[in-house]
């Protein structure tokens, strides 16, 4: 199985996921830099955290009209596995690929905190290894994580059970005080249809190893290897 | 042909929270200022068109690329002008 990070312009934990694909899941990975448009030869591509085009207009806007990004679209209807993080959720939500947008937070302050999220669906490419209602700890960092979309989205995202991650405290509670930015319902995560394209604020990738904190994001990493082995 | 102007307002549709808004009204008060009910913060682009285009056209033009790049539909309304 292969990996790709797509870089661009602004973006900062590229490394970070080239560092986690290649150390903790052990597989080969590329950085595909935005300009590029062959996908073919990947299995999975991780769209980082950052500040791509220096969130100028809004965060993610202009990432989504760089050339990689129709090949991005191509390879998730060929139901390849697509990961955003961060500003990799903001851009596929400015790309049509996630429902809803990532607005400023709720008290303006940019976030930088470690946070729990509760595992909502296990029946996601990226999260078949967890316990549905096993919390995880990661690491926030944005002033653009506040999850707001209409009240038909919201319902369908509900029923479909494509809420992946919500903010909760340390028991797994869901709770106001626990969500660190205003997001409707909890929202830290969710994904497509199709259920192959998964956006979250919190970063896995930097949740990997005990010495910075946690490594509950290796559960991520697991899954997601364990379906491109199954499907291999 | 002059030149003409577009100008495109960017405004979070009524139903989207604006805290970027809601801190700017409270400065606001704190300074004194009253009567205010509510402050809501926007983007205004200014975009030079070709005068060859002609009036009809340079608002289409605008229109577009307000619906697909100056705003997200998804939170945002977008009102053009056209000054030529």
């Amino acid at each position: 199985m292969k990996f790709g990070v797509i870089v661009f312009p602004g973006s900062n934990c590229d490394h970070d996921a080239y560092h986690v694909i290649s150390k903790h899941v052990g597989q080969p990975v590329d950085f595909i830099w935005h300009r590029e448009t062959d996908l073919s030869s990947y299995d999975a591509v991780i769209i980082p955290g950052g500040f791509s085009y220096g969130d100028y207009l809004r965060a993610g806007a202009l990432a989504r009209f760089s050339p990689v990004m129709n090949s991005v679209k191509e390879f998730a209807a060929r139901d390849k596995l697509v990961l955003g993080i961060c500003n990799g959720f903001q851009i596929l939500c400015e790309a049509g690929l996630l429902p809803g947008a990532l607005i400023r937070n709720q008290e303006l302050h940019f976030v930088c905190d470690h946070v729990n999220v509760r595992a909502e669906s296990a029946n996601t490419p990226f999260t078949h290894d967890l316990k549905p209602g096993s919390v995880l700890r990661m690491p926030i960092a944005h002033a653009e994580g506040n999850f707001v979309c209409d009240e038909v989205t919201l319902r369908e995202l509900q029923r479909d059970e494509r809420i992946v991650f919500r903010y909760c405290d340390r028991e797994g509670q869901i709770t106001e005080a626990a969500n660190p930015n205003g997001s409707r319902d909890n929202i830290a995560g969710i994904c497509s249809r199709g259920r192959n394209v998964m956006g979250l604020m919190p970063h896995p990738e930097r949740a990997c190893e005990d010495l910075l904190g946690s490594s509950d994001g290796r559960e991520i990493f697991r899954s997601l290897a364990g379906t491109l082995a199954a499907a291999a | 042909m002059p030149n003409m102007k577009a100008k495109v307002y960017v405004t979070l549709k009524p139903s989207v929270l604006d805290p970027q808004g809601k801190a700017i009204k409270h400065s606001v008060e704190l300074l004194g200022y009253g009567g205010i009910s509510d402050i809501r913060q926007g983007k205004y682009f200014e975009i030079a068109v070709d005068g060859s285009l002609g009036e009809d056209q340079a608002r289409a033009e605008a229109e577009r690329m307000a619906r697909e790049v100056l705003s997200n539909p998804i939170i945002e309304d977008f009102r053009v002008e056209i000054e030529t």
